[in-house]
């Protein structure tokens, strides 16, 4: 009697606090960027990664997953993918089910050793407390593992041997060979690929139609371009777009703007810069380009698919330039300066220019 | 008394005197209020702090410019304590991670995580008080907004660390990260935020915020003395207006053709520059050296030191070594960058110099002495 009181009178706090909670929680969906307003709820929402989707889609029917490792660049739903497969799993248990850690958590040996292990050994059973049936093992995330020290991933690689039975590792990263071997073993390897441009212009649509934003073709396909397969920077991009100009007409230019990229102008200037052999005016170009404050990254990419398909100069020149690009881009990653770096790479470009013809 | 670049800093989005289109676009950007996370970027003295400035104002009305100064603590795994000073209103915190040096991570981890889950509790509670606290749009409680400044410096792994917070947050907080170059930025974090470049202002615009300035101060700015400042400041609005205050103390009335007041260190740089190409010696390099100390015991960073020796350099060599040298730099920049004491990476640069330098100069007198015969 006395539980069954408190079984109700809890669930009409229930009622109570999600009644109460609905609109808040409804505004807040509106205050979210779109990019997480459209992040995949369940597998069948993640676009693209066809192979991963068809082997956690066959873990959904026969409850039995492998150790998984997804690498790819930035923004190809590695995240999404096994928060969605989580969900599905485990629906209301996923909060005792789900060992979630990323880069912003504590991740030393000690935490691996200690916090992985305690998770782990937790007992899990094959029923839901609704009586559906679910996996009988727990999940552990480690999201942007590229950033564990190889110590804390070889101490990983014990606790992933011991606890093969109650729990299964999901590895993320952005450069698989950041982990090490013993590990990447151990793993079933996913990549995701930079999503293709038709899925990705579907998707847009789709956000667009949703949104009621009206995008014409030029600019799409200047979002397409910029964006690289990266759904999250495509997502963001339409957002602004639309954001900053609601009522004008979005033209290309807009997007690059948006995207950072550099003017083909300035390219084309730079090289003609180089071609006049001369230092002072190199010197006020590359100057220029900073105070502009273009990403010397971005320059150095533009500048490799100007002189790639370059028809003035010949391969081994080519060849020249480019292995200094290279250096300069290893450098740029390190912390260079962005003017000394482009500034060393235009002298190279110049002397290839001026002085081998 | 304040100085000008405080006392004349616009406060409003519409009052912003350059990219103007720009500050109207911000203003459109923010109003529906689920704004991605933004990525300010551009050189030194562009206004990118005031441009933040102003958009937290638009967002928040006049309650974010009481600020208070917060002493936070912070307990790295190694068990050191950090101690980090936070600018804050009740709208906003801004936090200079790098002030951490390399416990930077520590900040982002705890400093985030803390604000974004206290902010929940805190708007949880306020919202009781509907209507009475929300002030310019019925959106502002719900998240706090956190300016992270000079991004660019911060260490991989608080970058990293910064990724998943981004997303997890984002209901809660709104990031504004501000940087120089986005070179040093993760691809993953430029991947999360829209980017907002706010290139250098012209020759020009820099002229009309001297000559607005000068007018409100009551003074009379002659337009070539206007645009020699102009050039002169390299198109950082800052050092304009720092080097045309410094003027009116020395002389007023101006005058068509006075003396531009250069920074003391600049003037050091320089005689150090000159010495250099005066002579080659062993002697001479234990000077320089002595000198490079002391500009960096004055903080002043070493790749700006790096930058202003090859411009001098330069300026004084043939076309080809020119070339070498600017190469020469960059290389010994990147070292710099990876070791750990720069006075090493600079004075290597130099004694490298010297070498070739000598050597061009010992090639061109035998070179003449041939002509001569
Ligand atoms: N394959 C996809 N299908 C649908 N949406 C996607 C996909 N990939 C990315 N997105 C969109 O991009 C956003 C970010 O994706 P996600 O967090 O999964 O990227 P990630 O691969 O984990 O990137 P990172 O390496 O930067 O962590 C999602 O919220 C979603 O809106
Ligand atoms: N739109 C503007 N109109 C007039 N003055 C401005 C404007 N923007 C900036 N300023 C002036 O320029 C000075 C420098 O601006 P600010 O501090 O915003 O530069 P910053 O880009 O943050 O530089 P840094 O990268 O060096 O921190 C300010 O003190 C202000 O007085
Ligand atoms: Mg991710
Ligand atoms: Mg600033």
């Amino acid at each position: 009697m006395q539980a069954f009181l408190k079984g109700s009178s809890l669930s009409k706090n229930d009622g109570e606090t999600s009644t109460k909670q609905k609109p808040s929680s409804e505004d807040k969906k509106r205050l979210e960027p779109w990019v997480e307003k459209y992040r995949p709820k369940c597998v069948d929402d993640v676009a693209y990664q066809e192979e991963v989707v068809a082997v956690l889609k066959k873990s959904l029917k026969d409850l039995e997953l492998p150790n998984l490792l997804f690498y790819g660049p930035p923004g190809t739903g590695k995240t999404s993918t096994i928060l969605a497969i989580s969900k599905e799993l485990f629906g209301d248990m996923y909060k005792t089910r789900i060992l979630e850690l990323n880069a912003s958590d504590e991740r030393g040996i000690s935490v691996v050793r200690e916090k992985v292990k305690t998770f782990a050994q937790l007992s899990a059973s094959g029923v839901r407390p609704d009586g559906r049936p679910c996996p009988p093992f727990k999940i552990v995330i480690l999201d942007e593992a590229d950033s564990m020290t190889s110590a804390a991933q070889a101490a990983l690689r014990r606790t992933m041997e011991k606890e093969t039975r109650s729990t299964r590792f999901c590895l993320i990263c952005n450069y698989v060979s950041r982990i090490i071997e013993p590990i990447t073993s151990r793993c079933a390897k996913f990549r995701f690929k930079p999503l293709s441009n038709d899925i990705l212009e579907k998707r847009l649509q789709e956000i667009c139609k949703n949104e009621g934003l009206k995008f014409n073709e030029t600019a799409m396909k200047a979002v397409l371009e910029t964006s690289e397969g990266d759904m999250r920077k495509a997502i963001t991009y339409l957002q602004s777009a639309g954001r900053l100009k609601p009522d004008e007409i979005i033209n290309a230019e807009d997007i690059c703007e948006i995207a950072g990229v550099v003017p083909e102008d300035i390219i084309t200037e730079l090289m003609k810069v180089c071609n006049n052999n001369s230092y002072e005016k190199l010197e006020s170009a590359v100057q220029n380009i900073i105070l502009e404050g273009y990403s010397a990254t971005q320059v150095m990419n533009q500048l490799h698919d100007t002189i790639v398909t370059s028809d003035d100069l010949k391969d081994s020149q080519k060849s020249v330039i480019c292995e200094r690009l290279a250096v300069c881009d290893k450098r740029l990653m390190d912390g260079a300066d962005e003017y000394l770096q482009i500034m060393d790479l235009a002298t190279v470009i110049m002397a290839q220019m001026c002085n081998a013809s | 008394m304040s100085l000008w670049v405080d006392k004349y800093r616009p406060n409003s989005l519409n009052k912003l005197d350059y990219h103007k289109d720009q500050a109207a676009h911000l203003r459109k950007l923010v109003q529906c209020g689920d704004f991605p996370h933004l990525l300010i970027y551009g050189p030194s003295g562009s206004g990118k702090k005031t441009r933040i400035m102003c958009l937290l104002r638009e967002l928040y009305g006049s309650g974010v410019t009481k600020l208070r100064i917060e002493h936070q603590s912070f307990v790295t795994p190694s068990k050191k304590k950090l101690e980090i000073s936070t600018v804050a209103s009740n709208y906003h915190i801004e936090v200079n991670p790098s002030d951490a040096g390399i416990y930077d991570r520590v900040v982002i981890q705890e400093l985030l995580k803390t604000v974004a889950q206290s902010h929940q509790l805190q708007s949880a509670a306020q919202r009781q008080f509907k209507g009475t606290y929300y002030c310019f749009l019925s959106f502002s409680l719900q998240y706090i907004l956190v300016v992270l400044t000079e991004v660019d410096s911060l260490t991989k792994d608080a970058q990293h660390a910064l990724r998943r917070t981004m997303e997890k947050y984002m209901a809660t907080c709104r990031l504004i990260l501000c940087c120089n170059s986005t070179s040093k930025v993760i691809p993953a974090i430029r991947s999360r935020c829209l980017g907002v470049r706010v290139p250098a202002p012209t020759v020009n615009e820099i002229i009309q915020v001297l000559q607005a300035t000068c007018k409100k101060e009551g003074l009379n700015l002659p337009a070539e003395f206007a645009n020699r400042i102009a050039v002169h400041s390299n198109r950082n609005l800052r050092r304009a207006m720092l080097i045309c205050e410094a003027c009116r103390v020395q002389q007023y009335p101006f005058s068509e053709n006075q003396e531009i007041i250069e920074p003391d260190w600049e003037l050091y740089l320089k005689e150090t520059a000159r010495q250099i190409i005066d002579q080659q010696s062993p002697k001479r390099l234990f000077e320089v050296r002595g000198r490079l100390y002391e500009l960096l015991i004055h903080c002043i960073p070493s790749d700006v030191i790096m930058k202003g020796l090859l411009k001098e350099l330069t300026s004084n060599c043939d076309g080809q070594l020119k070339c070498e040298i600017t190469q020469l730099a960059a290389a010994y920049e990147h070292s710099l960058q990876l070791g750990q004491k720069s006075i090493y990476h600079l004075e290597a640069f130099v004694a490298k110099f010297m070498a070739i330098y000598k050597r061009f100069l010992e090639e061109g007198l035998v070179e003449g002495l041939n002509d001569f015969f």
